[in-house]
């Protein structure tokens, strides 16, 4: 029985920046060996970038690169070299996925597009991520993921009506690599079933814009354009974050039926505005929410946002504390804990670090987190025991810069 | 034919997990939403079509079930738990999103329906899992967003943190992993034989974004209109050295990154760093082809480094560019950034996406028709392109029951009688 999900796929991992490297974290979580090829002269984004271990700069000590790789092996090679060429296609004939997220047309450019992958390995599964697809207009042109966001329309419904739109960061690149597993599981299945490999043409604007759907269509439609709304919700109120006792600590609440009003009116011990004919009815609270928020506002801020949201919810009002980032890297959110979402992991460089599994649970396969590999750490293995290099092919190999 | 054409689904989701089964059909599953009789809530959640309040035209729904026939069933009566049970023979995932324990309660949960087939893969998808303190805890979008560490104040330190607004993206994200874990799963069968269970946390999907990268968007998260005032806690202050591959971003120099143009606002982030040249250069150029670039020309990007640049200098470089937006449009702005390779988009507005040149340009949009409606209405289409099989909305998301006489007289054997029967007592 295999131990691992994906025990047997071998993936050829081409990505950098996000997307692609968080799609890769998902294969190589669930058990597939991920190989990333990668380049000492010419390192990858995260390689380079920090915060490092202890500020200091180094190809083996970027935490945010050691978050991102869990699980995978590191191969060198220096793809300007022919001869680099010639050894990542031969590792290409013993794989099942190639993965890339370069904008549209560098992999062809660089001699290693589909049908060149096809002739090499007849029922290989590439998939090429970037933000525009590898067809239409944009298909090259380049940007992140914090542009994108803009351009899928996420950022003009967040915020405030009155205020700019918000700059959300790189929403998208969160929601790209999921639709990357979903597309490769099913090929993965697909060729199973009909020996079939594929290509895979994804783009960050087009899985981006299924998360907008009620939103286009309501354009489609009825020719609405939807605005900035913050926290409001058309048919709940009160529904907004609340601010609580603390140094910037706040309180999601939400309430959307009656009894859910009587039990927060409840727990507040039935302050006597809460009787006021403004507040009493859901059309009532719709039409006060400014002044809603600003009472309920003024109960939430003598408690602590946990304080808050268990006896909110104990009373089953939904209620959520407001985490930070921060709370939860640092571990401390108990729930995310008590599913043991974080494990930590001993790396050769940075020491003891915490890094996330997948966002589930299996109730017959469990994840083997290991940690990032060491630029080049697998290299033997890639070359010598995969491709079968003697010793002195390896050497050779080396003193010319091709495998670095 | 789809990649998933084979299989069958039965989706129990509400708005929690519909868009995990949309996806699963757009792959060719036979997928049936199982709703309660007389339809699911996630029914009438706005907006709708034409602004009419009917169960049966809410755009909610109809973006999230496209590729699905729908049955109605009440799987809290024996019959309705005989008649799903009876399902579960023939189909290959199960989808829900119910509070953890009510599977249980109904007699529905894993371990029984893996003993009626123990190929079945089911898939949970709830706000925190089925596990831990706050599995029981009910969680609105807002709510699991607040506890998921998305919520933030993005600069606006005299208003509540906020999030994206609207639907819920933290359901959709939590749709999306349960859809991903099904995909895991099921090559674990195809190796084994044995399927299993997925226990999906909306929680642990929007905590995924590692905090590493979170603070690298809140150092550029600075937003010119409304500027920090508060003073930065301990451990949320950036590293005062070191250089970020892509561009270091400190406080308390303010940067923007939405500027507004003639019609709207545009994203632009001036980099830093290594790359300062290369992928600032574009712009500057174009800036430069209209005689409009000023002090950006002088500019020494060779040494630009947020830690060390001063508000001053940041001012003089950001005049000549909010200047050179003002006098173009969003449409404008994004053809020519096509065309100098510079890294600016427009934030655009729905209207604007349905009119770009590339979603056309790669035929992403799909007409789907209503035919109890006698029209045709464009949906976002295929989720990728597959060079073997497409992913393509096969139709539009099922009217109440509408398949209850194909599925349960046709293919389950049910005579009219017994449907008569069962509809009196409420089980379908």
């Amino acid at each position: 029985m295999p131990t691992q999900l994906l025990e047997g796929i071998r993936v050829i991992d081409f990505t950098w920046a996000f997307v692609g490297p968080q799609t890769t974290k998902t294969l190589a979580d669930c058990g597939a060996e991920v190989i990333k090829i990668e380049s000492a002269t010419r390192p990858g984004f995260w390689r380079t970038t920090g915060p490092f271990k202890d500020n200091e700069p180094g190809l083996d000590s970027s935490i945010p690169f050691a978050m991102f790789n869990t699980n995978k092996l590191s191969a060198t090679l220096n793809l300007t070299y022919p001869k680099a060429l010639e050894i990542v296609k031969k590792l290409i004939a013993t794989a099942d996925i190639v993965i890339d997220n370069f904008a549209g047309g560098t992999m062809d450019r660089m001699g290693l597009g589909y049908e060149v992958l096809k002739k090499t390995k007849p029922d290989i599964i590439m998939l090429s991520a970037c933000m525009h697809g590898q067809t239409g207009p944009y298909a090259t042109h380049p940007g992140f993921g914090n542009q994108l966001t803009a351009l899928c329309g996420f950022s003009h419904i967040s915020g405030w009506p009155d205020r700019e739109p918000v700059d959300l960061g790189a929403y998208t690149d969160l929601v790209a690599p999921q639709f990357n597993v979903l597309a490769i599981g099913a090929a993965l299945d697909y060729r199973r079933r009909t020996g079939k490999g594929q290509f895979l043409d994804m783009a960050e604007y087009e899985s981006g814009l299924h998360f907008m759907g009620p939103i286009l269509l309501d354009y489609i439609a009825n020719q609405r354009v939807a605005n900035r709304m913050g926290n409001l919700c058309p048919y709940a109120a009160p529904h907004n974050m609340y601010p609580c006792r603390g140094n910037e600590e706040w309180c999601a609440i939400v309430v959307s039926t009656d009894e859910q009003w009587k039990n927060l009116c409840d727990v507040m011990g039935n302050p006597s505005w809460t009787s006021d004919i403004r507040f009493t009815t859901l059309t009532a609270r719709k039409e006060n929410e400014e002044e809603l928020d600003r009472l309920l506002g003024e109960w939430t801020i003598n408690h602590s946002p946990d304080e808050v949201m268990s006896k909110l919810q104990a009373a089953g009002v939904p209620a959520g504390a407001r985490r930070t980032g921060i709370d939860i890297q640092l571990n401390k959110e108990p729930q995310l804990v008590d599913r043991q979402y974080f494990s930590e992991l001993d790396h050769e460089v940075i020491g003891t670090h915490k890094v996330r599994r997948p966002p589930y649970i299996l109730s017959k396969v469990p994840f083997d987190m290991r940690p990032a590999p060491l630029i080049g750490e697998h290299s033997e293995y890639v070359f010598k025991d995969i491709l079968g290099m003697s010793d002195e092919e390896l050497e050779e190999l080396v003193i010319e810069g091709v495998i670095e | 034919e789809g990649m998933l054409s084979p299989y069958r689904v039965l989706d129990l989701t509400d708005e929690k997990g519909l868009l995990c089964g949309k996806l699963l059909g757009d792959l060719g599953a036979d997928v049936i939403k199982v709703e309660r009789p007389g339809g699911d809530l996630a029914r009438t959640l706005g907006p709708f079509y034409h602004d009419e309040p009917d169960p049966e035209k809410s755009l909610f729904w109809w973006a999230f079930n496209t590729s699905k026939r729908g049955i109605t069933l009440n799987i809290e009566t024996t019959d309705g738990q005989e008649i799903f049970k009876r399902l579960v023979g023939t189909a290959d995932f199960v989808l829900e999103s119910f509070p953890p324990g009510y599977m249980e309660k109904t007699g529905l949960d894993y371990p029984v329906l893996e003993k009626i087939n123990p190929g079945l893969i089911m898939v949970s998808i709830t706000p925190f899992g089925q596990t831990g303190p706050y599995k029981d805890y009910e969680a609105p979008g807002l709510v699991a967003g607040a506890l998921g560490g998305v919520v933030d104040q993005f600069e606006d330190v005299d208003r509540p943190p906020t999030w994206i607004g609207h639907h819920s993206q933290e359901y959709l994200l939590g749709s999306m992993e349960g859809v991903g874990g099904a995909m895991m799963a099921l090559f674990y069968r195809g190796t084994t034989g044995e399927g299993q269970h997925v226990d999906t946390s909306i929680q642990e999907a929007l905590a995924r974004a590692p905090s590493a990268q979170r603070r690298v968007e809140r150092m550029a998260l600075a937003n010119f209109s409304t500027p920090s005032k508060k003073k930065k806690k301990e451990n949320d202050t950036p590293e005062k050295k070191g250089r970020i591959g892509g561009g270091t971003f400190v406080q308390p120099t303010r940067i923007r990154r939405i500027w507004p143009c003639k019609d709207g606002y545009v994203v632009l982030l001036w980099w830093a760093g290594i790359n300062a040249k290369r992928w600032n250069m574009p712009l500057v150029n174009w800036l430069d082809s209209e005689g409009k670039a000023g002090y950006l020309k002088e500019f020494d990007w060779d040494t630009f480094d947020w830690a060390t640049v001063s508000q001053t200098e940041i001012d003089r470089m950001e005049e000549p560019t909010i200047d050179f937006f003002k006098t173009h449009t969003k449409a404008d702005i994004l053809k020519s950034a096509l065309k100098y390779k510079a890294m600016v988009y427009p934030v655009s507005t729905s209207e604007d996406t349905l009119q770009s040149e590339q979603l056309a340009g790669r035929g992403f949009w799909q007409e789907v028709r209503h035919p109890e409606l006698d029209t045709t209405l464009t949906y976002p289409g295929e989720f990728g392109i597959f060079s073997e099989a497409p992913a393509r909305i096969s139709r539009r998301a099922p009217l109440v029951g509408e398949h209850n006489r194909e599925i349960y007289e046709t293919e389950l054997g049910y005579t009219r009688e017994q449907m008569l029967l069962l509809k009196q007592d409420g089980v379908v």
